[in-house]
C-alpha cells in the first residue's frame, strides 16, 4: 500500500534544511514557495529515506486569486508518496521554476500547463504551446475564459 | 531475299522453329498476343489468389462479392483504378515521373519473351535465353528509381533508394545459383534447359532452388523484403504519388514480375512444361501458380526485414552459399557426369541440409549492422 | 581535392514528417523526424490533432454525467478510464462500493486488459511488417470479448458502464458461463500465438536489442506500465498501491531486464496471462448483492481534492479531483499515461534507422484520445 506521507511531517523535515521555504502544510500535502521549489525537490529527490525519484503527475489549478501548481511524488523504493503544492499570484504572467532538470517527466506536463493555464515554467527548454496552435489566443483551462 | 530474310540469315540464333507456318512475322505476331494476353490475365488470377488466399490464411474470407466466389474483384479494381484522377504533384519532374512507369512496365514482358509456354512455343528461342532474363530484369529498378526521384518526395525516395540496394546486393546470389542450373543443363537456352530435366532440378539443385527462391522475393519486392513498399513505414515508397493509369501500371508491374519470375522458377527448377496426362501448356501454368502460391504464403507469414539485415542476409548468408552451391555443383558436374542422377540428388539434398544449418549457426539475422 | 576528400560525400540531414495521417502512427499523431539518410537523428513530436478540451469540460458536467466523456479518452480501453475516474470520485465523497460491484469491475477491468493488450500486440507485429495477419488474428479474439461486453452493457467500443458507487446494471445469467468459455479458449489462443512468434528469427531481429530504455530513464520521465516494467522498474499499481480489491488475487507482475522492444512484448503476452488468472479467481470468489451503492444522481462531495489512480493496460492513469461542494467538479485533471510515456521516445530512437523508429513507436503502444484529451 503506498503510504500517503503527512504533509506536516515532511514539512518539518524540509523547514529545518531550507528554513522559511514552507508556506502552509496540512494532512495531505504542503505548500512550498516556488523560489526554493528547485533546491526543495532536489532535497526531496536526494535524501535517502525519503527519495522521491518518481515524478507521479504535475498540473495546476486556478483559483481566483491565485494559481497553484500541484506535484505529486513518489518514491519506488520505499513505496510511499506526497503531494507537493507551489503557489503563484497574479494573472498576467506568472512564473514557476521548471522542475524539468530533476524529473525529466514534466517535459510535456509543463507545456500543457502552459498551454492551457498560462503558467511559465522557467528553465524548461521548449516553452511553446503542445495542444493549441501557434498564435491561439488565450489560455483555456482558466475560469475567466470567455465565460 | 526478301529484306526480312536477309536480316534474319544474318542473325546469330534460331529465333523461329523451321515448321511454323506463315513464317517470322506471324510467330512473332501470334506470340505477342499471346503474351500481353497471358500478362492481363495471369495477373488478374494472381491478385484474385493473393486476395483470396490471404484472406484465407487470416482467418477471414477475402473477396467474394463481386461475381461468383468474388472472381470479377481484380476486373473492379482495374476499373476503379482507371477511373481515378490521374494526379502529378508540383513539383514532380513531368517527363521523369511519366516515363517510370514504362520503364518499370516493358522489362517484365521482354522477360516473357523467353520462356516456353510448350516445346518450342516461346517468342524467342534465345541460346542465350537466361542470361537474357538477368540482364533485362533489373532494368525495372532504374523505372523504380525514376519514380521515386521524379516524385519529388522524400517518401518515394527513401523507397527508391531501398530498392535500388536490395536489387543490386540480390543480383549475385541470384545469377549464382541460375549458373548452378546452367551447369547441369549444359545450356542457357530456356528451352534446353527444360528438355534436359529429367529429374527436375529442384530435386539436383535443391540449395540452388532455395538460394534463387530468396533473392527472386527479394528482386520483386515481396515479402519478407517489401520494404521498398513498406505500408506501415513509408506510406507506399517509391510510388506514393502515383494514381489512376500510372499507378494501374505499377500495380500491374508488381504482379507481373511476380508471375515472371515464378515462371522462371517453374523452367529452371520445376521441369517447365513436362508431365504425364495433361497438355503441357496446362502443366506450366499450374507449376507457375504453385510458386506464385508459395510466395503468397510467405507474405502473409513472416514481418518485414530491415534494410541493413536485408543487405547482411543477400552478402553475408546468400552470397557465401552461392559460391559453395556453384563450386560443389561444378565438381558434380567435372568429376562424375555419368553418375547416376538419383544418387546425385541424396547427396545434394544432404548438402543443402548440412549447410543451411551450420551456415545459420554462424550468422544471425539480428548480427552485422551493415550501414548502408 | 586529396583522394580522401573526394571519397568522403556530402551529406545533409532532412526533415521528414510522419503526418498526422499515417498508416502506422496509432491515430492523428505527428513526428517531425530529422534524418541523415535511414538514420534517425532526433525527433520532434506534435500533438493536439485530438484535443477536444475535457478537462475544460468536464467542469460543466456534473460528476456523474462526466462518465461518458471518460470513455472517450482511451477509446481502446474504456472501461478502464470508467474505473479510474469512478474511484475518484468515490475517494473524494467517502463512497462505499457493494461487494458485487467490486468483483465485477475488477473482471471488466481485466477483460479490458486482454483487449487492449491484443490490440496492442497485434498492431505492434503489423508495423514490424508482418502484413496484417497478426492484427486479424488478435481481432478475432478480441470480438469474443467485445461480444461480452455487448451482453453487459450493449456496446462494443465507449462502454460508460461503471457509475459512481457501482456499475450501472448487475450482469446477466449467461455472461458468467460464456465467460468461462472464453476463459478456457484465451488460454489456448495466447499459446498458439506464442507459439508462431515466440522464435520468430525476423521478429528477434527486428525488436531484440531495439529502442533500449534504461532503468533510471524509466524512473525519471515517469514512464509506467508495461514499457517501465520492461526496463525492470517492478512497478505495478495493482501490488504497490492495492485500489478495489485487487489484493485478494493471486497473480504475478512480469517483468523484464533489458527494455528493448522484445521484452515490452513478451510482457504484454504474459499480463494477458495473468488477467485470465485474476478473471478467473474473481468468477469463482464473485458474491450475490446489490451492484451499486445509493448514491444522489447530483452528487456534490464535501470541498476538497483527491488523486485516484489505476494500473490501466497503458500505465497509471489517474485522476485529480478537485471539488468545492457544487455539482460540477472545480478542476479535474487526467494524468495522461500515453503523453508521459511518449517523454522518453527521444532517448529510445536516436541512432535507429526509420523502420526501428515505427517499431520503437509502436512498442510504447499509445491512444492518441489520451494524449490530446
Amino acid at each position: 500500500m503506498t503510504v500517503a506521507l503527512s504533509g506536516k511531517e515532511i514539512a518539518s523535515q524540509i523547514e529545518e534544511k531550507f528554513p522559511g521555504s514552507v508556506e502552509e502544510s496540512g494532512r495531505d500535502s504542503l505548500v512550498v514557495k516556488s523560489d526554493s521549489l528547485l533546491p526543495v525537490a532536489a532535497f526531496l529527490r536526494d535524501t535517502e529515506t525519503l527519495k522521491f525519484d518518481y515524478l507521479s503527475y504535475v498540473t495546476a489549478v486556478d483559483y481566483f486569486s491565485y494559481f497553484e501548481v500541484v506535484y505529486q511524488l513518489t518514491s519506488l523504493e520505499h513505496n510511499h508518496s506526497i503531494v507537493i503544492k507551489t503557489r503563484c499570484y497574479g494573472r498576467e504572467n506568472p512564473v514557476v521554476p521548471s522542475v524539468i532538470g530533476i524529473w525529466q517527466g514534466a517535459d510535456f506536463q509543463e507545456r500543457e500547463i502552459y498551454d492551457l493555464m498560462g503558467i511559465k515554467f522557467e528553465g524548461h527548454p521548449n516553452m511553446k504551446r503542445i495542444f493549441l496552435w501557434e498564435g491561439f489566443a488565450g489560455h483555456p483551462l482558466r475560469k475567466d475564459y470567455l465565460s | 531475299m526478301t529484306i526480312p530474310d536477309l536480316v534474319i540469315s544474318k542473325l546469330p540464333m534460331q529465333v523461329t522453329p523451321a515448321d511454323w507456318p506463315g513464317g517470322y512475322w506471324w510467330h512473332w505476331l501470334f506470340f505477342t498476343v499471346v503474351l500481353i494476353i497471358f500478362v492481363l490475365c495471369m495477373v488478374m488470377g494472381a491478385i484474385y489468389i493473393e486476395r483470396r488466399g490471404m484472406g484465407r490464411m487470416q482467418s477471414r474470407l477475402g473477396p467474394n462479392r463481386t461475381g461468383p466466389f468474388g472472381l470479377l474483384q481484380p476486373v473492379a479494381d482495374a476499373l476503379k483504378v482507371l477511373l481515378k484522377e490521374n494526379i502529378v504533384p508540383d513539383a514532380a519532374d513531368k517527363l521523369v515521373h511519366w516515363l517510370a512507369p514504362i520503364v518499370a512496365f516493358v522489362p517484365v514482358l521482354l522477360i516473357l519473351t523467353v520462356i516456353p509456354f510448350q516445346n518450342g512455343a516461346l517468342l524467342a528461342d534465345l541460346n542465350i535465353g537466361i542470361l537474357f532474363i538477368v540482364a533485362v530484369s533489373s532494368i525495372a529498378t532504374v523505372g523504380m528509381f525514376m519514380a521515386g526521384w521524379g516524385s519529388s518526395n522524400k517518401y518515394s525516395l527513401l523507397g527508391a533508394m531501398r530498392n535500388v540496394a536490395a536489387v543490386v546486393s540480390y543480383e549475385i546470389p541470384l545469377v549464382l545459383a541460375v549458373v548452378g542450373v546452367v551447369l547441369c543443363a549444359g545450356s542457357l537456352s530456356m528451352n534446353c534447359i527444360v528438355l534436359s530435366q529429367d529429374i527436375p532440378y529442384i530435386l539436383l539443385q535443391p540449395l540452388g532452388f532455395l538460394l534463387f527462391f530468396m533473392a527472386a522475393c527479394a528482386e520483386i519486392n515481396r515479402s519478407p523484403f517489401d520494404l521498398t513498399e513498406a505500408d506501415s513505414e513509408i506510406v507506399a515508397g517509391f510510388h506514393t504519388e502515383y494514381s489512376g493509369m500510372k499507378f494501374a501500371m505499377f500495380y500491374l508491374v508488381e504482379y507481373a514480375e511476380a508471375i515472371a519470375f515464378s515462371a522462371i522458377i517453374t523452367t529452371l527448377f520445376l521441369s517447365g512444361w513436362r508431365g504425364p496426362l495433361l497438355p503441357p501448356w496446362l502443366w506450366f501454368l499450374i507449376k507457375t501458380l504453385i510458386v506464385f502460391f508459395a510466395m503468397v504464403w510467405t507474405r502473409t507469414t513472416l514481418p518485414r526485414v530491415r534494410i541493413d539485415q536485408l543487405m547482411a542476409l543477400a552478402w553475408k548468408f546468400l552470397f557465401p552459399l552461392a559460391l559453395i552451391n556453384l563450386f560443389i555443383t561444378a565438381i558434380q558436374v567435372l568429376v562424375w557426369p555419368d553418375a547416376l542422377p538419383w544418387t546425385m540428388v541424396i547427396i545434394n539434398i544432404v548438402l543443402m541440409v548440412v549447410l543451411v544449418l551450420l551456415w545459420s549457426k554462424f550468422f544471425k539475422l539480428g548480427w552485422g549492422r551493415v550501414e548502408v | 581535392m586529396t583522394t580522401t576528400e573526394m571519397m568522403t560525400l556530402k551529406t545533409e540531414p532532412f526533415v521528414l514528417n510522419f503526418g498526422p495521417v499515417h498508416p502506422s502512427t496509432h491515430g492523428v499523431y505527428r513526428m517531425r523526424a530529422t534524418l541523415d539518410g535511414e538514420v534517425v537523428l532526433d525527433i520532434e513530436p506534435v500533438f493536439g490533432y485530438l484535443h477536444r478540451g475535457i478537462e475544460k469540460l468536464a467542469e460543466e458536467r456534473t460528476f456523474s454525467g462526466f462518465v461518458p466523456l471518460t470513455d472517450r479518452l482511451d477509446y481502446i480501453s474504456s472501461m478502464s478510464n470508467n474505473l479510474g475516474y469512478c474511484l475518484s470520485v468515490e475517494k473524494l465523497a467517502g463512497i462505499e462500493v457493494p461487494e458485487r460491484a467490486e468483483y465485477i469491475r475488477v473482471i471488466m477491468a481485466e477483460l479490458q486488459r486482454l483487449v487492449n493488450h491484443a490490440i496492442a500486440v497485434g498492431t505492434f507485429l503489423n508495423d514490424c511488417g508482418a502484413y496484417m495477419t497478426p492484427v486479424v488474428y488478435m481481432l478475432r479474439e478480441r470480438e469474443k470479448i467485445l461480444d461480452l461486453f455487448d451482453m453487459v452493457c450493449g456496446q462494443r467500443l465507449t462502454y460508460n458502464y461503471m457509475r459512481i458507487g457501482g456499475v450501472s446494471q448487475d450482469i446477466p445469467d449467461e455472461f458468467l458461463p460464456a465467460l468461462r468459455r472464453l476463459v478456457n479458449q484465451m488460454f489456448f489462443f495466447i499459446e498458439e500465438m506464442e507459439r508462431l512468434l515466440k522464435q520468430n528469427e525476423i521478429l528477434l531481429a527486428r525488436t531484440k536489442g531495439v529502442g533500449i530504455l534504461s532503468r533510471e530513464t524509466a524512473i525519471n520521465c515517469s514512464i509506467s506500465g508495461p514499457v517501465a516494467r520492461g526496463s525492470g522498474v517492478k512497478w505495478d499499481l495493482r501490488r504497490a498501491d492495492p485500489y478495489s480489491i485487487y489484493d485478494r488475487f493471486d497473480f504475478d507482475i512480469p517483468t523484464a531486464e533489458v527494455g528493448d522492444c522484445y521484452d515490452r512484448y513478451r510482457i504484454r503476452i504474459e499480463e494477458m496471462r495473468q488477467s485470465l488468472h485474476i478473471i478467473e479467481q474473481a468468477m469463482k470468489q464473485i458474491p450475490s448483492g446489490p451492484v451499486r451503492a445509493d448514491v444522489p444522481h447530483l452528487i456534490r462531495p464535501p470541498v476538497g481534492e483527491a488523486y485516484a489512480h489505476i494500473e490501466a493496460p497503458k500505465g497509471e492513469l489517474g485522476f485529480y479531483l478537485v471539488s468545492d461542494n457544487s455539482i460540477a467538479p472545480y478542476r479535474c485533471h487526467v494524468r495522461p499515461t500515453s503523453l508521459i510515456n511518449l517523454t522518453a521516445l527521444r532517448e529510445m530512437v536516436r541512432g535507429w534507422k526509420v523502420a526501428d523508429l515505427i517499431v520503437i513507436f509502436g512498442s510504447i503502444d499509445i491512444c492518441l484520445g489520451e494524449v490530446d484529451r
